[in-house]
């Protein structure tokens, strides 16, 4: 796995360096809040509404066990013992205190890891598919391209005051577990004839106006990757609107513009910039590729795995949710759920951590991942170790087997933590995975996203959803709107609005009765609820929604 | 005629812990909203709002946030102002478990 270079350790160590003494100067009253506040920012901390909050980045979300570790010894010392895994591959601590954030820095150092550019108007950490490199259906691992991305983006000096923050997302398989189609560039790996290059969309987002990213270029050979990323921030950043910070994504600066327009400006500044890549980009991304080498895959019997899950139902359940096909066949990819029913979704103990670390150590050719679903992964695990990697899952709490179902809700912070938020939204997702358990349906359910915002702002990709839900202030009281036929793969698309809010207390009863419907209406059980949706449209789920209004009408 | 003023506490977050902190009216500040001065006089609000953000070395982001008399003294009327009075909902920790930000000691 890629570490750490001389550049990037002198870099971060510096940074540690100066945030320790503007820390010092805040606290001793010769920096103001509005002087610290830009510099706080710019290294992960946040105030939130109870405590701070420093965000961790975790680029492309891979992770080896030492770091996960080290997560884990700072959630123990300077946090109340856990930490929150989120929607962008970041970690958050939610309880730390003002002084101890220099230390808490410098032991991420001491693992190669930062909080920089987690925050600001800067490129922010680049995402990418959590099955990178394991999955079957992949081209090729994206993550070398993104760790370019990180590099080429990282203090770059034109890009550190964009009009507004700035989202990249790879994925190197044709079915889209990164979300590309909502970031400001998406890249997906293709293939056209025997070459490999990349379908590049720009302008996509969530947010207060969600838009579906538009293909800027439908075929971009990989060794232009660097430059042509370059045109489009270049091109963004001349003509980004700084006027309105609700305008200033280049979402809107797409939409605004027209996309044949800014296709002309970016190829125009790629035709610019290009003769000045001279290939250096390209050594880096030889060395880059080294350090992403396959790990040596084992071979053995498999036969551990055919018998538990021939003998015990409990593993079998399990197997059959959180486990995928991996590209070697004596393989599997495990989904540890990190959404326990009733518990806060992406929250881990620091003694889960641990767990976690050394089971990816012992069984998993030391890998994690951390997915934007929230939930953590062992990319390589060897079938005859899985029913060893079961029981000791479910001995610290993380067994359950609901990766893809009804339960595993994607939830961000709310105003549990978040000052920005109008409602809250873990409890909703607390309640409603706890009563589809009591209900004992969501197996029968089958494959269903629910995603939940406390804000307009949609952390937690609501859009997205196949249920997505959004919390909201109306008049003094918390209440939620349901969107429906969201998705957030290759066929993304932006859900539609079902009618009025519900009240906190009507909100778990709603998603029942439009489960309901789902398993009335579908054709048959492997019809998904996305598809029955995409079958019938709104009307059926609206009727379920509002019953009332039925009758009123009837009447 | 115009509308009766809406009570306001001045509230904000310690600049050292990041908790929430409420002015009183003997210009200290507490952690618990009852002890909070209420103010029923827009124009005092406004001096005592001025009186707090310049306190630039004890409290960030200081701003007035409307309450209500109560039997203990001033409650939060709107529901964010509520759970800044107590915490988060998903864990005990925080103001409901009279605990500060920081490390938990074991
Ligand atoms: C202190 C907490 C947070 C603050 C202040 C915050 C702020 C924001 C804001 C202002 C936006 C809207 C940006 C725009 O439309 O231009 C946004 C979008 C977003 N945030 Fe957060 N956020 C927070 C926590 C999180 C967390 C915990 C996650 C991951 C779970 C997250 C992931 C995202 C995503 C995925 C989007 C939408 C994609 C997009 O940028 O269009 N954020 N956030
Ligand atoms: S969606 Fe809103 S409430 Fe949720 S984390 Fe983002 S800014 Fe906060």
């Amino acid at each position: 796995m890629y570490s750490y270079n001389d550049f990037d350790e002198a870099f971060v160590r510096e940074r540690v360096a100066q945030f320790t003494s503007q820390v010092e100067r805040r606290i001793d009253g010769s920096l103001t809040e509005d002087e610290f506040k830009p510099l706080r920012l710019m290294n992960g901390l946040y105030l939130q509404l109870h405590a701070y909050m420093l965000r961790v980045a975790i680029p492309y979300g891979t992770l080896n066990p030492n770091q996960m570790r080290q997560l884990a010894h700072i959630a123990e010392t300077w946090d109340k013992g856990y930490g929150h895994f989120t929607t962008r591959q970041n970690i958050q601590y939610n309880w730390p205190l003002l002084k101890d954030v220099p230390a808490m820095l410098s032991a991420l150092a001491d693992v190669g890891m930062h909080a920089i550019q987690t925050s600001g108007n800067t490129i922010r950490n680049v995402t990418s598919d959590h099955f990178a490199a394991a999955a079957a259906d992949e081209i090729e691992d994206p993550r070398p391209y993104a760790e370019l991305l990180r590099q080429w983006s990282t203090d770059h000096p034109e890009f550190q005051f964009l009009p507004r923050k700035f989202k990249i997302a790879v994925t190197g398989s044709p079915n889209d577990r990164a979300v590309v189609k909502a970031h400001d560039i998406g890249l997906r790996m293709i293939r056209r004839g025997d070459e490999v290059g990349f379908e590049v969309l720009v302008g996509g987002g969530l947010g207060r106006t969600p838009m579906i990213g538009q293909v800027v270029r439908d075929f971009l050979p990989k060794e232009d990757l660097l430059p042509y990323c370059e045109a489009i921030v270049s091109v963004y950043n001349l003509l980004g609107r700084r006027d309105n910070k609700y305008k200033a994504r280049i979402k809107i600066t797409v939409h605004e513009n027209g996309l044949d327009e800014i296709k002309r400006q970016v190829e125009q500044r790629f035709a610019e910039i290009r003769p000045t890549f001279h290939g250096h980009d390209q050594d880096l991304l030889d060395d880059i590729r080294a350090a992403f080498a396959p790990p040596a895959f084992r071979n053995a019997e498999t036969t551990a795995h055919d018998q538990f899950y021939a003998a015990d139902p409990v593993y079998r359940s399990w197997a059959d949710t959180n486990l995928t096909e991996h590209r070697n066949a004596q393989y599997s990819i495990v989904t540890i759920s990190i959404k326990k029913h009733g518990e806060t979704p992406g929250d881990a103990t620091a003694h889960q951590m641990r767990v976690m670390a050394d089971l990816a150590e012992r069984y998993g050719h030391s890998e994690l991942r951390i997915s934007h679903e929230q939930n953590v992964i062992l990319p390589h695990v060897h079938k005859s170790d899985l029913p060893a990697v079961h029981a000791a899952l479910v001995q610290a709490g993380l067994g359950t087997a609901n990766v893809g179902l009804i339960s595993d809700i994607i939830a961000c912070p709310g105003m549990d933590y978040c000052a920005l938020a109008t409602a809250r939204s873990i409890p909703v997702a607390q309640e409603i995975a706890t009563r589809f358990d009591e209900l004992k349906l969501e197996h029968e359910v089958g494959p269903l996203k629910i995603k939940i915002s406390g804000c307009i702002n949609a952390c937690g990709h609501h859009h997205v959803g196949h249920i997505g839900i959004l919390g909201l202030d109306r008049a003094g009281v918390e209440n939620y709107q349901i969107t429906l036929g969201g998705d957030g793969t290759e066929t993304a698309v932006i859900g539609e609005r079902a009618g009025p809010g519900f009240a906190y207390d009507e909100i778990v009863l709603a998603i029942e009765r439009l489960v309901h419907a789902y398993l009335e209406h579908r054709t048959e059980p492997t019809e998904t609820f996305l598809q029955t949706y995409r079958r019938l449209g709104l009307a059926p789920f609206k009727a379920a929604l509002y019953p009332a209004e039925g009758e009123k009408d009837a009447a | 005629m115009s509308r009766k003023y809406i009570p306001k506490v001045v509230t904000a977050n310690a600049l050292l812990e990041g908790d929430v902190i409420y002015l009183t009216a003997d210009d200290r500040w507490t952690r618990e909203h009852h002890e909070a001065e209420l103010i029923e006089d827009e124009a005092h609000a406004q001096l005592r709002l001025l009186h707090a953000a310049a306190q630039k070395g004890t409290v960030v982001g200081a701003y007035l946030a409307d309450a209500k008399p109560g039997a203990n003294g001033p409650e939060p009327i709107h529901f964010r102002e509520v759970f800044r009075t107590r915490g988060p909902s998903n864990y005990a920790h925080g103001k409901q478990v009279g605990e500060q930000p920081g490390p938990r000691h074991y």
